[in-house]
């Protein structure tokens, strides 16, 4: 006979405390766990930390089922459990919300949330009782989702909404959430916030996966730190420090901060003048756009996820048409040039999606270095590729660029996110250019390869390059900008003087808020 | 008079045969949407189809038992669907080419079993027309006009018409059909809530298969009683693309199904009135709209996404 304090508000039984014992889990060739031990008890947040391929979505991924681990238990409540499948592990009141979304598009939120459960009608659909609900639980949480309407058409906020849902509706006594806040806004991170921190006060336990030091602090009640694999150490949050944090995650010391010397600015490189741009359907993505970057000068470009900064880069880059207005590289006019004119007037790229747009992922590292310069000399000699000039090339940047690879003829798809970012910064900027463009350049990067590669930035700065750097984290557009343009809608909002402005004031112009344009 | 009473009698016909031959496309577009809504494109409903019409109708030439050769042909089409889905999603070979494979012993096998077991070309009684006889004088299908249209096709015909609204139910409004269209869209979503993928897979493929066996048998043991080598002639393949066509939606599958018979029974009328166009010209009509109709830009956008994608846990 259960006691009250030991069911949750939706009258399912707590998890007091789920242990997971030296846990082993290998995969050709990489230890991804290695005798991990952690536990999370009824009323907590634990964080789960460390870099990209530091082994915490595996060990998640076997809490969750999705993997058999090939040493050591779990126990449920002092009781060992076997789980083979997600089946199990929801059985057991085990949820998971995943880094990226599991959604179905084209179907409805509550075709979503039903999906795979047993219906009170069998073998028919009780869309009706679940629609309740979910309105049920949209009004316990205040978390705001139509049951009726179709995920393809709801916002990045609202879809994480809905997983969190699915989990809540699935009772969830243990949530596990694998980076959850990859994709949302300031202001959607604290509204999650709060349901997570309402959750583990009813008696939930959560688990919180991140790389993201503020979250840790902000969210969460201990935190274990991975890296290569094993657990460094288990804190609680309220006694360590960021830095010490960093340091166990990196396993040396980091810096955190940045510095941006001064530096003589120098004449316009790349200017846009009264740019629009329309997408497929015709709708406005850009509209009247005008800046300039100079030599010398790192320009940060803000926004909400989505308000124009992809369509910006694609138009300088020569991959989207500019429908009206100019852009103008060294006070040539070059707009609506071929990627190839771009490049061969000075432009160097690094894009959004790295693995679709920045590499090919099925050719080796060195090919990937000449992707846009095998066709010049010293790269190739008439029709014949110079393959000795192509080793030493790759094997020189390697090392410059410090890109750890097992060697230069090893597929890009083998190396982790950092190290393929860290090969296409190198291939960029060794082609000695007169414009980058870096857009989100750390996004999923862990914190070692981000220090790199924003030094490198800056670095490159301090010898005269005119830099145009999208991201959608403030804290990188704050800690390198030397001015900062504010897209929303597609139309810039302002173009402010970092040093001159706070990331409040930043916050309000990326939802609307148009500022007079500093120069 | 005679003119007018002529034409009249021509449109009938080319609507009731219209309607009859529309019966193999429906079930077997019907059955390859089951498997299609899962993910799987299986390009081999014409080797099933043969398989059906051979198995259905050895069963009814030797027992004489019109049931136990629709079952034979349904069997046939299980077996069928299986080798399919160990191929394809069990190994997660390139669907295409397997579907292609399959059509290819399909073909083969279907031939050798005639040649074997058969040899020469022979006739069954198969399912009759049904006439819906109110009484022993009286039958329904006497009516002028809509008795010809309604009520003077064989079981398994109305049967292909009932099958439409039933799929649809399934897909719609039961949880195994929401697992199917899960599957079919985004399986690491389903797999993440404890669907059997594989499983959900396997068992659409091999329904499609089990009514791609019955659109076989449904041609031989009902609209034309005897069984000829690859007597299904393109039908399956036609089916894969009536599929697209009604943008994998079982009454769009039934538009389509119905146009193209009612295409193909006015190009047979144009060959049996004798009228002044090469009759190569008239065959080809049903097949150039299909072309144009697949050409329409608009219906890919409804494909589901996971389409020929093989699924495995583990790759993001």
């Amino acid at each position: 006979m259960m006691t009250e304090q030991h069911l949750l508000p939706s009258g399912l039984p707590r998890i007091e405390r789920v242990q997971m014992q030296g846990i082993v889990k290998r995969f050709p060739g990489v230890l991804a766990n290695d005798r991990i031990d952690f536990d999370v008890g009824a009323g907590e947040i634990h964080a789960l930390l460390g870099e990209n391929g530091a082994g915490k979505s595996t060990l998640m991924k076997v809490l969750y089922g999705l993997y058999q681990p090939d040493e050591g238990q779990v126990l449920l409540d002092g009781k060992p459990i076997e789980v083979h499948s997600p089946t199990d592990s929801i059985d057991y009141g085990i949820s998971m919300i995943h880094q990226h979304f599991m959604l179905v598009q084209n179907i409805t939120v509550a075709e979503n949330v039903a999906l795979g459960l047993r219906s009170t009608r069998e073998p028919r659909l009780d869309l009706d009782v679940v629609s309740a609900r979910i309105r049920e639980l949209s009004a316990k949480y205040g978390l705001q989702v139509d049951p009726q309407a179709v995920i393809s058409k709801l916002a990045v906020g609202e879809r994480q909404r809905v997983e969190i849902i699915k989990a809540l509706y699935r009772g969830a006594a243990l949530l596990i959430l694998d980076e959850p806040t990859a994709v949302l806004t300031p202001q959607e991170v604290e509204d999650v916030f709060v349901i997570f921190r309402q959750m583990a006060a009813e008696g939930h336990a959560l688990i919180f996966i991140s790389h993201k030091l503020d979250e840790i602090f902000a969210l969460t009640d201990r935190v274990t730190v991975l890296r290569d694999g094993r657990v460094v150490g288990t804190r609680l949050t309220s006694e360590v420090t960021k830095k010490e944090l960093a340091n166990m995650m990196v396993g040396r010391e980091v810096s955190l901060e940045r510095y941006r010397p001064p530096v003589e600015v120098g004449e316009a490189r790349l200017r846009l003048h009264h740019v629009n741009a329309v997408n497929e359907d015709n709708h406005p993505i850009l509209k009247e756009v005008s800046f300039e970057v100079r030599s010398g000068e790192i320009v940060g470009v803000a926004g909400v996820s989505g308000n124009g900064q992809k369509p910006l880069a694609e138009c300088i880059a020569g991959l989207q048409r500019v429908q009206s207005g100019q852009l103008y590289l060294e006070g040539r006019e070059l707009t609506n040039l071929s990627p190839a004119a771009m490049f061969k007037a000075g432009l160097s790229y690094i894009p959004e999606e790295r693995m679709h747009d920045g590499v090919i992922k099925d050719f080796s590292v060195a090919e990937n270095m000449i992707l846009q310069d095998y066709i010049h000399p010293p790269f190739s000699r008439g029709i014949f590729l110079n393959f000795r000039y192509i080793a030493e090339h790759a094997q020189k940047l390697i090392s410059d660029f410090n890109v750890k690879t097992p060697s230069r003829e090893t597929p890009v798809k083998n190396l982790s996110g950092g190290n393929i970012q860290k090969l296409i910064l190198a291939r960029e900027l060794a082609r000695r250019p007169r414009l980058l463009i870096a857009a989100q350049p750390t996004r999923g990067v862990d914190i070692g390869a981000t220090e790199y590669i924003h030094a490198q930035l800056l670095e490159q700065r301090g010898q005269g390059l005119a830099t145009l750097l999208i991201s959608e984290d403030l804290d990188e557009i704050k800690a390198l900008s030397d001015r900062i343009i504010v897209l929303f809608n597609g139309e810039i909002m302002g173009i402010v003087d970092n040093d001159e402005v706070t990331v409040q004031e930043l916050g309000l112009m990326m939802a609307g808020e148009r500022r007079a344009p500093v120069i | 008079m005679t003119h007018e009473l002529t034409l009249a009698a021509i449109l009938l016909g080319i609507i009731h045969s219209g309607i009859r031959l529309a019966t193999p496309y429906l079930y077997a577009a019907v059955g390859e949407t089951f498997a299609q809504r899962s993910g799987v494109l299986n390009l081999g409903v014409e080797g099933i189809m043969l398989m059906g019409a051979f198995f259905g109708f050895l069963t009814v030439f030797r027992t004489g038992n019109l049931w136990l050769g629709l079952a034979a042909a349904a069997g046939a089409g299980v077996l069928m669907g299986l080798i399919m889905s160990v191929v394809s999603i069990t190994f997660q070979a390139e669907q295409g080419i397997s579907g292609i494979g399959l059509y290819m012993f399909g073909l083969g096998m279907s031939n050798l079993l005639f040649k074997s077991m058969l040899g020469t070309v022979e006739g069954v009684q198969g399912f009759s027309e049904l006439r819906f006889c109110v009484t022993d004088s009286f039958c329904l299908a006497d009516v002028p006009v809509l008795g010809d249209i309604f009520f003077s096709h064989s079981l398994l015909t109305y049967g292909a018409f009932l099958l439409v609204p039933l799929a649809a139910w399934v897909l719609n409004k039961t949880t195994w059909g929401l697992k199917i269209r899960s599957v079919g869209q985004n399986p690491e979503a389903a797999d993440s809530l404890g669907v059997n993928v594989a499983g959900v897979r396997y068992a659409a493929v091999t329904l499609g298969a089990a009514l791609a066996g019955i659109a076989g048998a449904s041609l031989s043991i009902s609209l034309l009683n005897i069984y000829q080598e690859n007597m299904t002639n393109g039908m399956g393949f036609i089916a894969v693309a009536l599929v697209y066509f009604g943008s994998w939606r079982p009454y769009g599958v039934l538009v389509g199904a119905l146009l193209f018979s009612v295409v193909n029974a006015l190009q047979l009328w144009v060959q049996v009135l004798n009228l002044n166009i090469p009759s190569d010209v008239a065959v080809m009509m049903p097949y150039v709209l299909t072309i144009l109709a697949l050409a329409l830009p608009f219906r890919r956008q409804l494909q589901p996404a996971a389409l020929t994608k093989p699924f495995s846990r583990g790759e993001s």
